[in-house]
This record gives C-alpha cells, sequence and structure tokens, in this order.
C-alpha cells in the first residue's frame, strides 16, 4: 500500500472525488497553478484542468458565497481557506446561509459544499495562524464538522465530507501533515514514514462521518481528542503509566456519542482535550453530554485540558499549547480521584 | 494588461503573463512617458480626473530627470534622507532575513523593491498624520525615524518586543509612531482607517489617515467597506493600493487587474483616483502630498494606485521560483526604486557613486551593531524573553477571575 503523509493523503483524496464526479470542483487562494501554500492541491489543476481547480480572489466571504452559488446550480465545490484564522470573513454566508439552506427551503435547495482549512498551533504562527474555531461552528445548527488525526482517516473522512450533502467544515491539524506531532516541540521532528497509519490506499474510499476511533484502548479513564490532541493524549498516557483510553473522535458534528458513553460507562473516568480556548470550546459540551449520559458511572468530575482563554501567543506558543506534561498532570490528578 | 475576452460558453480562469520556465514578459504593460500626466488643482472634482485612473504619473525619467508638473521639486536633503530611509529599510530587511535563516525568529517579509511605496508616502506626510498600513509598510517606521532597535526587538520577539511576544514577526504596532497595529488578517486596517478619519473630521481635527492594501487583499469585504464610508462621509483619508503584482504566488488578475485598473476602483465610488508609478519616489511623494493636501482642505478622500512589483518572495515561508520566472523583477519595466533616486541626485549633481557606497556602508553598519545590541535582549528561540505570566494580560483592561485561575494553573 502507498505511503503518504497528511498532505499527500488529502491530496490523493481529492484526485479521486476530482475523477470520479464531474461536479466536484476546487478553487481557494493560491490552490490552482502553485498548489497550495501548504501543497495539498499539488499537481491537481495540472492534471484535472484549469476550470476544475483553480486560484481564487482574497475574499473567504466570496470564496464561501460562491460555493453556496455552485452547490444550488448542481456542483459538488470544495474550497480551501488559507488558514482556519481566516474563516471569519466568510461566517455570514456559512452560518446564515450554507448552514439554513436545507432547513428555510423545506428542502428545496442544500449546500453540498466543503471547507478545507488548517488549523491548530505548533508552527509560530501567532495568533493570525495558529486558532482552532472549531466550537465556533460546532454551534451552529447546520453544519457538520471533521477533524482528522492521521493520513488514512484524512483521506476517507475527506471523500465522505465531499460527497455528503450537507456543508461540511473540513479542519487539519497543519502540525499534523508532515508527522505526528506529540506535542514534545523539543524533540526531532517525526515523519510520517512508518507509522501504521500512513499506509494510505491509492484508491477512492471513505470513512463515514459521525464514527469514532478508539485510538488506545485502556480500562483507568477516557480521553476525549481529535486532531493534534489526539497524539498528545497518546503521549501523555505513556507517560503518566496509566490505561487510558484514547477516542479519536474525527467527526465532532455530528457525533458519536455511543462510542464515548459506552467507554466512560466503563473507565468511570474522563477527561477531554483540545487545543482550542476553553470557555465554551467543544469541550464543555463534550463534558456536558458525559455528565448527562453518564452520571451515575462517573467516579470524578470530568475533567479538560485546553489552550487558555487568551489569543495564541507567538512567543509563548509552546505554554500556551496544552502539551503532554499539563495532559499528564490531568491524568495522575483524575486518577487519584 | 488588458486583455480581451474570448471565452464563448466557458469560464475564464485569468493566467499570468510568463510562468517559471518562460521569459519574464511585460510586454503587455503599457508605460506612459514621465511627466505626460498633468497635475490637476487639489480641489477639482473626482468626475474631472477620471482618466488619472487609467494612465500612470511618473516623473522620473530614464535618464534621471525630474519632469513635468508632478514634480514635487524636493531639496537635494530632503531626497537624501529619503535615499538613506529606503537603503536602510533595505538593509534592515536583509538582516531580519538572515536572523530568520539562523533561527532566530519564525518569520519575516522584506519590501524589497516597493521602499518608495512607503518611505515617499511618510515623508509626504505629516509627521502627526495617522497610518493603517499592511505588514510590507516597514519603510513608514524607517522614514518617521522610529528605532531599528524597537522594531528588531519586536521581530526577536525578546525581552524588550513592545507587544510582549505576542505577535508574529513585522506585526510592528506604534502609537507613538503614528502606526497602527498590523492585523494579519487581510484588509481590516482599510476600513478602521476611514473611521479614524471620520473621527478626525467631528473633532475638526487638522490630522488625517492613510491606509494602504495589497491589491490582491482588495477583493476583500473591508476594501469595499472603506470605499463606501470614505465616499460617504468624504472622510480626510488617503486609500492606497500597492499593486506589487503578486499576492502570493496570484497574479493581479486573480484580483480582477486584467479587466481594469486597481486605480479604476475608486472611480465607482466617485473618489478622485490616482495611479502613480510606485518606483518613483517622486511620483509617490507628489500624489501623496496631492492627497493630503486635499484632505487637509477639506476636499474629501483619495485613491492612490501604486504600480510596483514584490521583488522578492512574499515571506520567508515562499519559494516565488515555483509560479514566477526567476527573471521578472530584473524585467520590471518601472526598475528599482533606490536605483532610480540615486540616478536623479546624481543627475541633478547632489550625489555620486562614493557617497552612495558611503551610505550603504554606514546603513550596512549601523543595522549591524543595532542587530547585536537586539539579540543581546533575546531572540525567539535563546535568551531572554518577555515574562511568561504577561500572556495572560491585556485579554481584557482589567483580569477577570477565569483568567487569574488559569494564569496560576500555568505557573504551577
Ligand atoms: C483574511 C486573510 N485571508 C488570507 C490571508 C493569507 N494571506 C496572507 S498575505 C496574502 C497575499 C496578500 O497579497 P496582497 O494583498 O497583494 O499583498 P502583498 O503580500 O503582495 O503585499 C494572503 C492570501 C490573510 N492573511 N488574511
Amino acid at each position: 500500500m502507498p505511503q503518504m503523509n497528511m498532505i499527500e493523503a488529502i491530496n490523493s483524496a481529492l484526485d479521486c472525488v476530482l475523477a470520479s464526479d464531474r461536479n466536484v470542483l476546487i478553487f481557494g487562494q493560491d490552490v490552482g497553478y502553485f498548489g497550495g501554500v501548504f501543497r495539498a492541491t499539488d499537481g491537481l489543476q495540472r492534471k484535472h484542468g484549469r476550470d476544475r481547480v483553480f486560484d481564487a480572489p482574497i475574499t473567504e466571504a466570496g470564496i464561501v458565497a460562491a460555493a453556496v452559488g455552485m452547490g444550488a446550480y448542481g456542483k459538488r465545490p470544495v474550497v480551501e481557506i488559507q488558514f482556519a484564522d481566516y474563516i471569519y470573513p466568510a461566517t455570514d454566508q456559512l452560518i446564515s446561509e450554507a448552514a439554513r439552506m436545507r432547513y428555510r427551503t423545506g428542502g428545496e435547495w442544500w449546500s453540498p459544499i466543503t471547507v478545507r482549512s488548517p488549523y491548530g498551533g505548533g508552527i509560530y504562527g501567532g495568533q493570525t495562524h495558529s486558532q482552532s474555531p472549531e466550537g465556533i461552528f460546532t454551534h451552529v445548527a447546520g453544519l457538520k464538522t471533521v477533524i482528522p488525526s492521521n493520513p488514512h482517516d484524512a483521506k476517507g473522512l475527506l471523500i465522505a465530507a465531499i460527497e455528503d450533502d450537507d456543508p461540511v467544515l473540513f479542519f487539519e491539524p497543519k502540525r499534523l501533515y508532515n508527522g505526528p506531532f506529540d506535542g514534545h516541540h523539543d524533540r526531532p521532528v517525526q515523519s510520517w514514514a512508518g507509522h501504521p497509519a500512513s499506509a494510505v490506499p491509492a484508491e477512492h474510499y471513505r470513512i463515514e462521518l459521525g464514527k469514532a476511533k478508539i485510538a488506545r484502548p485502556g480500562e483507568a479513564l477516557t480521553m476525549l481528542a481529535y486532531g493534534t490532541m489526539v497524539h498528545v493524549a497518546l503521549a501523555a498516557a505513556q507517560e503518566a503509566g496509566v490505561d487510558v483510553e484514547v477516542i479519536d473522535l474525527r467527526t465532532l458534528i455530528p457525533l458519536d456519542l455511543q462510542t464515548i458513553t459506552t467507554s466512560v460507562e466503563k473507565t468511570g473516568r474522563c477527561i477531554v482535550v483540545h487545543e482550542a480556548t476553553r470557555t465554551c470550546g467543544f469541550g464543555a459540551e463534550l463534558a456536558a453530554l458525559v455528565q448527562e449520559h453518564c452520571f451515575y458511572a462517573l467516579e470524578a468530575p470530568v475533567m479538560r485540558v485546553t489552550g487558555w482563554d487568551t489569543p495564541y501567543p507567538h512567543a509563548f506558543e509552546w505554554e500556551y499549547f496544552p502539551g503532554p506534561a499539563r495532559v499528564a498532570r490531568a491524568i495522575r490528578q483524575i486518577i487519584e480521584v | 494588461m488588458m486583455r480581451a475576452l474570448h471565452n464563448g460558453l466557458s469560464l475564464h480562469v485569468p493566467e499570468p503573463w510568463c510562468r517559471p520556465g518562460s521569459k519574464a514578459n511585460f510586454d503587455a504593460f503599457d508605460i506612459p512617458a514621465a511627466g505626460s500626466v498633468a497635475r490637476p488643482p487639489i480641489e477639482v472634482e473626482p468626475f474631472a480626473i477620471r482618466e488619472l485612473a487609467y494612465s500612470l504619473v511618473r516623473v522620473i525619467d530614464e535618464q534621471g530627470n525630474a519632469t513635468g508638473d508632478w514634480d514635487p521639486c524636493l531639496t537635494a536633503d530632503v531626497l537624501k534622507r529619503g535615499l538613506r530611509a529606503m537603503v536602510l529599510t533595505r538593509v534592515y530587511d536583509n538582516r531580519m532575513v538572515r536572523a530568520q535563516r539562523q533561527g532566530k525568529t519564525s518569520f519575516y517579509m522584506k519590501s524589497t523593491g516597493e521602499e518608495a511605496v512607503a518611505v515617499a508616502a511618510a515623508m509626504a506626510l505629516d509627521r502627526a498624520d495617522m497610518c493603517f498600513p499592511t505588514y510590507r509598510q516597514q519603510g513608514l517606521l524607517v522614514a518617521r525615524d522610529w528605532p531599528l532597535l524597537d522594531m528588531m526587538n519586536q521581530v526577536f520577539s525578546n525581552s524588550q518586543d513592545r507587544l510582549k511576544g505576542r505577535q508574529m514577526p513585522v506585526f510592528y504596532s506604534s502609537r507613538e509612531a503614528g502606526f497602527f497595529s498590523i492585523s494579519g488578517n487581510l484588509g481590516t486596517q482599510y476600513s478602521q482607517a476611514v473611521g479614524w478619519a471620520m473621527a478626525a473630521a467631528l473633532d475638526r481635527d487638522p490630522r488625517i489617515a492613510a491606509a494602504w492594501i495589497g491589491e490582491g487583499a482588495t477583493a476583500e469585504g473591508d476594501f469595499h467597506h472603506a470605499l463606501t464610508f470614505a465616499s460617504v462621509y468624504q472622510a480626510p483619508v488617503i486609500l492606497n493600493i500597492v499593486n506589487n503584482q503578486w499576492a502570493i504566488s496570484s497574479f493581479s488578475g486573480i484580483a480582477g487587474g486584467e479587466r481594469t485598473t486597481f486605480a479604476a476602483r475608486g472611480v465607482g465610488f466617485g473618489l478622485p483616483s490616482l495611479r502613480v508609478d510606485g518606483n518613483d519616489f517622486l511620483a509617490v511623494y507628489a500624489a501623496t502630498d496631492w492627497a493630503a493636501k486635499r484632505a487637509r482642505a477639506g476636499h474629501g478622500p483619495a485613491l492612490i494606485e501604486l504600480f510596483t512589483y514584490r521583488a522578492e518572495g512574499h515571506s520567508t515561508s515562499d519559494d516565488p521560483g515555483k509560479y514566477r520566472p526567476g527573471s521578472e523583477a530584473a524585467a520590471w519595466p518601472l526598475g528599482d526604486p533606490i536605483e532610480r533616486l540615486k540616478a536623479h541626485l546624481i543627475r541633478r549633481g547632489d550625489w555620486d557613486d562614493t557617497r552612495h557606497a558611503e551610505m550603504l556602508a554606514e546603513a550596512e553598519a549601523h543595522v549591524r551593531d543595532v542587530g547585536k545590541q537586539s539579540e543581546r535582549l533575546g531572540t525567539l528561540r535563546s535568551g531572554a524573553r518577555p515574562e511568561v505570566s504577561s500572556m495572560f494580560e491585556d485579554v481584557f483592561k482589567n483580569m477577570p477571575p477565569h483568567l487569574r485561575a488559569q494564569r496560576d494553573e500555568m505557573l504551577r
């Protein structure tokens, strides 16, 4: 099976759907000839044509609005927002338009669009190249939100997202593009080569949206994670020497509640981790769901380990990032309760 | 630059004049002779000067002479100050890129080839006028004699960084220098500048605002909000569009440059709109001076397209060889702003190669000294940093309890 890093897996997913569906087209800033600032669309314009993979003007509102219009015509646009931090100008088109199109028209119109965007920190991008805005969109009725944690999932989930008839936000953990980063920023950079999840079929396959995956089975506590934090959670579990069950949510909306509750019923303890700011983050929703559904199984309060409630500071990236030391500390703490 | 449309029933996707592997080619660019555009009185009706949005204000000709009635007739002293600020900006940029390559900071953005856009404008504006720049107008700070040490400290996020390590390199801010905080989100400053100018008008304040935006970012909504507000309220603001031909890998056609000029954007809003040779120090100075006098005299806003070329990569993260021929910068028909002003000064008899070499050496020595000084105060990777706990400050004026708790948790 071919070995791919996450960029190559995303590129392969886009290549597959461009080939399988004439209605799929890709546009965004610098995605055409150049192939995107992170190279996700490299070579796709040459292969599929300039009118199926092309550069867009620098207006995120315009990009998403055009996608909504193309979707209304019958196309299946996949757009790239260069950094998740730059999605905000498009929020009106996403929240007021794409998200509600099916509902407000009783199913007469819909928005089968996919918005891909790199998110998260770890590259010294400061406050405008590091944010994790997923919680803003999971709060909106009508938007699906997907966040992969490895090349194999990225390809299958992206194909499923594109083929889905509802609008999907597909946030790509940019710090995982080239390797499985576990938060140890001071250690040598790892590549995906040799990692089991870098074995990615060349052909078209889907991973159903709304299905979590157990990244590490365990008995002592449940840790809910997605994106980069899956790898941080795995490292922290090992470093704390505790038998943690790490669940990689993969899709935030729709959420695989069943896998979560089955695990927490078993372990009786739950920690939620994410890189996004804490207050009103997706972790708050997860914590609420766990206490609603597993209250009588819980032996300790649900804990959260997250980014702080500040903008992402350039020089203090690693003090901000909820790395393995912080997560391991939470593991030790919850185990003692 | 304008191309005929022959799409039939297909989607038109613009492509630039050349790509890597082909020869740089600017033949399609129509470059009017220096001095060929007349300078209207500052109180002119915008409608009467529509054609200025489609021509090109140029002063310095191919021989280095200043020609035509846009010549601002500056003294040799002023010109030498301008030349030095442009040279200093370029030397500073080069040193910061080297520091980035050595791992002393994360990122850098040069303004090479575009120094006149910022330096000449800063010199034509009053020191008290308020600038709303992009990340490529560091020349404003240099021309306003803002200490390079302060700029470097920001680039290194070191212990003396006035922004406390919070911003990416080059996202400067200086209230004292009249230099508004750089966002990172393109275009936001443009409409904010109009708001500042409206507020100044409310107070009958003689200060005006000036804003800059890249041609790529004119596609953002903020650009259009700015023109709307400027036009509706006749705000005393100068709206500059820096058309350096490229927005990362996207050529100006992706921002609409195939069909008309960027200056022409202003015509539809009833703004007096000038298209100016951005590599011509005298032309940039004269156009800014014209617009500033006009705004200060109560005749409202103006728009200026500065026609220039991004001579180097977008940033240290970029490799322009992947999307444009390497020979393009050398082939740029409007030359280099430093070389052109130098040639003009020599032509006037006010300068020579020896003095130029001396000035360059002096600028390099200065930048080297300040660089060492700044590095002693810390760099991103080593040495002193701002206080870590300070990352929780300034989220709000007063730190609320939940941030106090998080700060204590972090420091545990
Ligand atoms: C809202 C937003 N979208 C996208 C970006 C990413 N980005 C940074 S610079 C840039 C190109 C800007 O080009 P232009 O406006 O022409 O200015 P130049 O860099 O050429 O000076 C892009 C797309 C951003 N910073 N902000």
